[in-house]
């Protein structure tokens, strides 16, 4: 049984991104200041703290969760994974990331990393969605900026229903 | 908004759980899925001394098939439920109500035990388990009960579990071939229900009709051989009777007029996916 | 070939989606920061009687606690425009005066901790009554917010344009409304973010913060903190998570931590919490507004009356009140009204500050305006369209000078009109309404025409003030842009410029600009947008509102590549051995036109000035940084009270069906149609995206958001479970539809598009409503609980 005191701090070990790392952390610590503050990865954005943007969705073990309602110590042992993964080593981005800057799929980008994190978990179980689906996924998550219409149209690209658009000029 | 202390408690078992609530009674809080939980510890709106996190817990992680019940475990996320292969055939009203319980990414947390003991008034699990005439497991180091969904749920909030209690499991009927419908009234896409509202036609051709959002607990009633009209006259009485109440979103007027005018659409649609 | 006008993938996009962007949170701290939590008060309305903080003091990790009475004695009440006794300071001094306002700050060494000493401060508050409603709040009885002022309608102002007298005594009708549009957020995902230092050595002050500007802002920070502005040295940082006006109200916070820095003597990091921000933020102004128009029988419009009551909460911030006034020179809006009398009003009240949001002014007079125009058709028994087409400015009169003094730049309404509704599309709209009604459904049509002004003159808010002030305070006008264009050793161009970056694609735009210009590929501009005000150069119209990225910073990088442009040309003209006419700049070469063969490499003839000055032409400058500044010409409000509040001005019309759902008395938009004429467009997939997120915020604006008060004042709104964003599924499809009419004022020809749809969507949904009810009374956000209440009223 794990047992960790009030004003305890105590060391969390995890996966990141495929490498294992751990901080020590109160247990009252949020996984998405323990991801970003504790670990350094910043990629993951912290937009309410109360469970409703899903700018701070991540994987653990493949699911997306939102981490701001989740303890750092309940990812002890698991692989946690976050938008820091999904490019390859060189930069190169992955076909759901590309979908998004063809659709301008993003403006700010701060919510951006969220909804990369559900549809990575999302695609993985149900790589060919309705777009009825994707919405009901999306809805999951707020944007400010985008109107969600480009955010649509590249979730429909990377679910295979358009061919890539790569109609702007390279950039 | 980040949570006042508390220690961390990770039982391996049942038995270690129940022994940690004995300890601690009041001052501990169970964290299952904590998307309620969570928020409101980031809120500082609870105060628990211990958190018991059960969701390592194997045995809690669970679906088991008693033949005329589903029982799921205190560990077992609402998307598992949801991709049960067999959900739709014999949990269909479950089927129809899960995909109005948050998003996607908190289902994929969030357990379905956990929302039947959170409570709140216009959740569709509590609702789906009142209607099904379900049942909610508790373990302590007392023993066993096992209460009915409207013995436990009292009001807003508020249930019959004693503070030693864990919730281990909850039993919805099995309800394979029974007509069922659902529907919900809610401000935004995966937002709490103003209004929600259930249907179950029992093998006599009656409905069981249940509604939440309109008082402090689901309500249900039973309502003979429904056609068009006695469903109308039901669901009026019904709407006067639970009265309703009012917050930012809803007056109590209109609740009472959001239950008249989707009870009948939900009993009729109960009643044609019967037929 | 061009890359202005084309959709070229955004450069910011790499980092941003494999999160390698760097907004504030994720810089590195200095050694030592320390984190502050504010204690606001939970009052709308009370005297601060005594702040206990020993309990807080002693719990281990905790650095200082801070008051009111500290921050008074070391900073200055920020200044507004208005001369009125309104004091406030980055806390509360003595009392309280909405729920959610600083107190008390507490720093510490972690959130965690400051936030458990936080609620070990005991405050003592002795409540007094609390006004909400800015109507009482003008009544004589009423509460006092600041009584040195002895009122809470702090400023009222007559205007009078043409004879609105005799129109109205010739009119065959008058139609009049009152419309009030409400308290809203487009709360960015981003929450405000400040980190603070403090250096002793020369008593100045070094801060980060997601500040968006004006940079007006920057003297009225560098004012309360008693320091030449040099002495605030103020970093923005690469990436902000959104603005949409909403990040100028950092600016309070930037003089509270900076204080706090000071105090503690240790760096301090701030980070706003959603609670927080909803709470106390920022909210664009409540409006009540009274409209009366006096009409011909066939709907044209003589003249026009205005009472625009405006609510700005418990203190007017700079630059405030900026919305009453923003679109002043164009509050006939699309129509040609010559007569207009207009009285503002501002009044104080209990609840958060009002400031700056996306629409700025715009949809609370376009709610009344358009709204008065559909009662106009509703009561002379008219087309709601035709009456539309009857008073539109028409084309022949561009550009026009509005009656409150706007100068119109360019436009042809009536075309446009004409092509969002052709195709069908009006027709379609009919149709669906006709079937929904013939079944019994209650369906309604809306329209709406705005005109959109982009890139304020900086001199508008100075009509608040009567002639003769303003002649003695001296002109206030104009707005400059500025960017620089360097080139490095190896000929590699980067590129500065004085706007905040929040997610507008500024950093590609800019690089299709000086791409053209350069004869080089976006990849190749290096643009930066980062802020520093001790080093770049800025004025007080830097940063990113009210639209004057278009027509002002992309016209300045326009200058300023084409003059680093010419330059290059004469380098090169020397070095091929050509006159400068026959040179050009092409696909990274620089070449002779009549014998391309004769080229060089864009980096080696670019790079001359850095390895051989000797080599330029006689007399010319080194070619290593080119600085435009643009500033057109916008005059001060005149002495008669008209002012060309912007420079340019698009045009938008909007069209929609919806319906009310009889289950759930929900507005369901059935179609949508919106036609914008922004002029040029430069890259027409980021002003899509703009629009299309505007028209989301006006979603938002007409059915879900508000910021709820009670009678007494408390806050109801304070979690994202109940102040409602739409999320996809709220948003339905839009069909937008593009005209362009160049704007004759700017070498670009482009206006600004990116506030229209929120200044549109409110007013036609709400006019379609009010089509679909028979009602007249429309409040916005249109909830189910209000749509409800409307059709119990009209007997259903
Ligand atoms: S920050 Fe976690 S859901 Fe908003
Ligand atoms: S891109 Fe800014 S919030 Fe989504």
């Amino acid at each position: 049984m794990r047992r960790i005191d009030k004003d305890q701090r105590a060391r969390i070990r995890l996966t990141l991104n495929g490498r294992a790392l751990s901080a020590e952390a109160e247990p009252r610590m949020l996984l998405s200041d323990f991801l970003r503050h504790s670990l350094g990865a910043t990629g993951t954005h912290v937009g309410c703290e109360h469970g409703v943007c899903g700018c701070c969705t991540v994987l653990i073990d493949g699911t997306a969760v939102r981490s701001c309602l989740t303890l750092a110590v309940q990812a002890e042992g698991r692989d946690v994974r976050t938008v820091e993964s999904l490019a390859a080593a060189d930069g190169t981005l992955n076909p759901l990331q590309r979908a998004f800057q063809n659709h301008h799929a993003l403006q700010c980008g701060f919510c951006t990393p969220g909804i990369l994190m559900s549809f990575t978990d999302y695609l993985a179980r149900n790589p060919r969605p309705s777009e009825a689906d994707i919405r009901d996924v999306l809805s999951g998550h707020l944007c400010r900026c985008t109107g969600y219409a480009g955010i649509v149209s590249a979730l429909l690209e990377a679910a295979g229903y358009r061919q890539s658009s790569e109609s702007g000029s390279k950039s | 908004m980040k949570p006042r202390p508390f220690a961390y408690v990770r039982p391996d078992s049942v038995d270690e759980a129940v022994a940690v609530l004995a300890a601690h009674g009041d001052d501990a809080r169970v964290l299952a899925g904590g998307q309620s939980l969570l928020a409101l510890l980031n809120l500082r709106l609870a105060d628990p001394a211990v958190l018991v996190d059960i969701t390592r817990i194997a045995a809690l992680d669970q679906i088991c098939d008693l033949g005329d019940k589903i029982e799921v475990g205190a560990a077992v996320t609402q998307n598992r439920l949801l991709a049960w292969p067999q959900l739709a055939e014999k949990l269909p009203l479950l089927a129809a109500a899960l995909p109005f319980v948050g998003h996607f990414q908190t289902r994929n947390k969030g357990t379905v035990c956990g929302s039947v003991a959170h409570a709140d008034p216009s959740s569709e699990i509590p609702l789906a388990l009142a209607v099904l005439g379900g049942e909610v497991v508790l373990r302590s180091q007392r023993g066993t009960r096992v209460l009915s969904a409207d013995a436990f749920q009292k009001d807003m909030l508020t249930t019959t579990r004693e503070p030693d209690e864990l919730i281990t499991a909850v039993r919805f009927p099995v309800n394979s071939g029974r007509g069922v419908a659902f529907r919900e009234v809610a401000r935004r896409h995966g937002d709490f229900a103003i209004v929600a509202v259930a249907a179950l036609v029992d093998g006599q051709g009656a409905v069981r009709l249940g509604v939440g959002g309109m008082a402090g607990a689901p309500a249900v009633r039973q309502i003979a051989a429904a056609d068009g009209s006695t469903a109308r006259g039901a669901v009026d009485k019904m709407a006067v009777e639970l009265e309703g109440y009012e917050d930012l979103h809803a007056t109590a007027v209109m609740r009472r007029d959001l239950l008249r005018r989707l009870g009948p659409v939900v009993i009729d649609e109960a009643m044609r996916c019967a037929a | 070939m061009s890359f202005v006008g084309t959709p070229v993938r955004r450069k910011e996009d790499p980092a941003l989606l494999s999160g390698r962007g760097r907004y504030a949170d994720d810089l590195p701290t200095p050694a030592g920061t320390l984190h502050a939590q504010i204690i606001r008060s939970p009052h709308p309305h009370a005297e601060i009687v005594h702040i206990d903080a020993v309990a807080a003091l002693a719990k281990d990790g905790v650095w200082t606690v801070i008051t009111g009475e500290d921050i008074r004695k070391m900073s200055d009440p920020f200044l507004v425009v208005l001369k009125a006794p309104v004091h406030q300071w980055s806390l509360a001094v003595g009392r309280v005066r909405y729920v959610g306002e600083p107190v008390a700050l507490v720093v510490a060494e972690s959130r965690y901790l400051a936030e458990d000493a936080a609620e070990l401060v005991n405050i003592e508050y002795r409540p007094l009554e609390a006004v909400v409603d800015p109507q009482a709040a003008c009544a004589a009885t009423a509460p006092l917010l600041h009584t040195e002022a002895k009122t809470n309608e702090i400023s009222v102002r007559k205007f009078s344009y043409g004879d609105t007298k005799s129109a109205f005594e010739r009119a065959d009708a008058r139609v009049a409304l009152t419309v009030e549009f409400p308290r809203l957020s487009f709360t960015p995902m981003e929450c405000y973010v400040v980190v603070a230092q403090y250096n002793a050595a020369d008593d100045g002050y070094d801060v980060l913060a997601n500040f968006q500007g004006p940079f007006s802002t920057h003297p009225v920070m560098a004012r309360a903190l008693r320091v030449p502005g040099p002495r605030l040295r103020l970093r923005i940082p690469p990436d902000s998570g959104g603005s949409f006006g909403i990040k100028l109200s950092v600016f309070p916070y930037i003089v509270l931590m900076a204080l706090a820095a000071r105090i503690a003597g240790r760096p301090v990091k701030w980070v706003e919490d959603r609670a927080e921000h909803l709470v106390a933020a920022s909210s664009g102004p409540n409006r009540i507004t009274g409209i009366e128009a006096a009409v011909t029988k066939d709907g044209r419009i003589l003249g026009l009356r205005l009472d625009q009551l405006e609510d700005y909460g418990a203190f007017l911030r700079a630059p405030m009140p900026g919305p009453l006034y923003r679109m002043h020179g164009a509050i006939t809006g699309a129509y040609d009204i010559a007569n207009v009398d207009a009285v503002n009003r501002v009044v104080l009240t209990n609840k958060m500050p009002a400031s700056l949001i996306r629409g700025f002014g715009g949809p609370q007079l376009y709610m009344a305006l358009e709204r008065l125009v559909q009662c106009i058709a509703v009561e002379l028994g008219l087309d709601h369209l035709d009456v539309i087409r009857r008073n539109l400015v028409p084309a022949a009169k561009m550009p026009y000078r509005a009656a409150a003094g706007s100068l119109y730049d360019s436009g042809d309404y009536p075309r446009a009109v004409a092509t969002a509704i052709g195709h069908g599309r009006l027709d379609d709209l009919k149709r669906r309404r006709d079937v929904a009604r013939a079944a019994g459904r209650k369906y309604g049509i809306g329209f709406a025409a705005v005109v959109e002004p982009a890139m304020s003159n900086m001199g508008y808010l100075s009509t608040l003030l009567t002639a003769d002030v303003r002649e003695k305070a001296g002109p206030k006008n104009g707005a400059i842009s500025m960017v620089t264009v360097n080139i490095d050793p190896l000929g590699a161009v980067s590129v500065t410029a004085d706007s905040t970056m929040q997610g507008q694609g500024h950093e590609t735009v800019l690089a299709q600009i000086v791409a053209d210009q350069l004869g080089l590929q976006p990849d190749d501009i290096n643009v930066v947008l980062e802020m520093d005000t001790a080093k770049d150069q800025w004025s007080i119209a830097a940063g990113t509102y009210s639209c004057r990225f278009t027509p002002g910073t992309a016209v300045a990088a326009h200058i300023a590549a084409s003059r680093m442009a010419d330059k290059l040309k004469d380098i090169g003209a020397k070095q091929l051995n050509v006159l400068p006419g026959d040179v050009e700049l092409v696909a990274g070469k620089i070449r002779s036109r009549s014998n391309p063969d004769n080229a060089a490499p864009f980096g080696r003839v670019a790079g001359t000035s850095h390895w051989s000055p000797v080599m330029l032409p006689e007399g010319m400058a080194p070619a290593l940084s080119e600085t435009a500044q643009w500033a057109p010409e916008l005059e001060p409000p005149s002495s008669d009270d008209r002012i060309n509040t912007s420079l340019t001005y698009g045009f938008v019309f909007d069209m929609c069906g919806i319906e009310i759902d009889m289950l759930t008395y929900q507005v369901r938009v059935d179609r949508y149609v919106s036609m914008h004429d922004a002029g040029r467009i430069l890259n027409p997939m980021i002003a899509e995206g703009q629009m299309r997120g505007a028209f989301a915020q006006g979603i938002a604006a007409a059915l879900y958001e508000e910021y709820a008060y009670n009678d007494e004042g408390a806050f109801l709104t304070g979690t994202f479970a109940d102040y409602l964003v739409p999320t996809v599924s709220e948003i339905p499809p839009v069909e937008m539809l593009h005209q362009e009419t160049p704007s004759p004022l700017t070498p670009l020809g482009a206006k600004g598009l990116a506030e229209g749809n929120c200044m549109s969507v409110p007013a036609c949904i709400a006019n379609a409503i009010a089509d679909a009810l028979g009602v007249k009374d429309v409040q916005v956000p249109a909830t189910p609980r209000r749509i409800h209440a409307l059709m119990e009223g009209s007997g259903r």
